[in-house]
């Protein structure tokens, strides 16, 4: 019983043809006009989330085509959680099935790294580890070595220049013309509090990603080296540590080394 | 290159690794991050807020505002002046 009540209302607030919920009443006004307005204010406040999580994409297109794919967006896809900070994180891959946006391809990725970002900044304050916890550990231990990275850290893999494009309507570049149309990799990381975009190589970009999705040290390099045959292993490792990305190390069998 | 010479390499490599990077270096950083209040709400205020403010309007809302296949709009931001392999913007719609 309840629960139709509430499917037939959520089903209204996205549907403008959908006829007012049984049970709306307006003491002023016709309930459909009333009902109208809530439904518009539900909708507008979502768009503004998307605003608030996407400006990058938002200054690309423009702010009328925003908010029109921003409302395409929310009407196929209601919130999952109250908590709206989370609230787009499957707009990257809408943009990608959607038509009239293909005609912008870089735009899924920018999408991506921009949504990585939130991500990284509601991130849990974690700490870093040093190296010396992989000076223990024995030779023939290292592959199956696990590096868990901070919860901070994400990897967009992109074959546009996705990280200029992104400097670019973020404010940290100007924009200008793109001569060197070539694929780009970011890495999105907090190294205090504030969020940072980095440019990575492609063969490093297959090493944190393989390690992000919790690959051993010995799988992760397999992948690196699958991508970039030149991948320098040593400096990747040392990377991370110098840029603060490793939280903990974790040998197969010892657990834990902080 | 085999899954035992990766294996070899990466002793090798490690090693070298935690001998480039100085140890101890995440106190360092950690004082850095102590150092700066979370200032939550600042960065990505209004998130949750209720929309009863600018954009709200008590005229309800457009049936016609998204229909998908009235697509209408035009992208008119910084993507028609970065140049694409497929010329600038590359926004024109294209026939086919």
């Amino acid at each position: 019983m309840f629960t139709d009540l509430q499917r037939n209302f959520s089903n209204a607030l996205l549907d403008p043809d959908h006829v007012v919920p049984s049970g709306v009443t307006a003491r002023t006004a016709a309930a459909t006009e009333r009902f109208a307005i809530y439904r518009n204010n539900v909708i507008v406040g979502l768009v503004g989330a998307l605003r608030s999580r996407f400006p990058a994409v938002e200054k690309i297109v423009g702010v009328d085509y925003f908010a029109a794919v921003a409302r395409v967006f929310v009407s196929g896809h209601p919130p999952r959680s109250p908590v709206l900070l989370e609230y787009g994180d499957d707009f990257a891959a809408f943009l990608e099935r959607f038509e009239p946006a293909r005609e912008i391809p870089y735009l899924p990725d920018v999408a991506r790294i921009e949504s990585a970002r939130v991500r990284a900044y509601h991130a849990a304050d974690d700490t870093a580890c040093d190296a010396s916890g992989l000076v223990s550990v024995a030779p023939d231990r290292l592959p199956a070595t696990r590096l868990i990275l901070r919860d901070a850290v994400a990897v967009v893999r992109s074959v546009h220049p996705v990280v200029t494009i992104w400097a670019m309507n973020s404010g940290e570049r100007p924009v200008e013309e793109i001569v060197n149309w070539a694929g780009e990799c970011a890495l999105i990381v907090r190294p205090g509090r504030d969020v940072v975009v980095r440019q990575i190589d492609g063969g490093a970009a297959s090493f944190i990603a393989a390690l992000r999705r919790g690959e051993s040290l010995g799988v992760a390099v397999e992948s690196a080296l699958a991508d970039d045959t030149d991948f320098n292993t040593t400096q990747a490792v040392a990377d991370l540590f110098a840029h603060h990305l490793v939280a903990s190390i974790e040998t197969d069998t010892a657990g834990s080394i902080q | 290159m085999s899954v035992q010479s990766v294996n070899l390499a990466l002793a090798g490599s490690v090693a070298a690794a935690v001998a480039l990077v100085p140890l101890a270096v995440s106190a360092q950083g950690m004082q850095k991050d102590a150092e700066k209040e979370k200032c939550y709400g600042v960065s990505l205020k209004g998130q949750n807020d209720c929309a009863a403010g600018p954009g709200t309007t008590c005229a309800g809302t457009s049936k016609v505002d998204y229909q998908g296949n009235a697509w209408k709009y035009v992208a008119k931001g910084t993507c028609t002046t970065m140049k694409t392999p497929g010329g600038m913007g590359s926004l024109e719609p294209t026939k086919s």
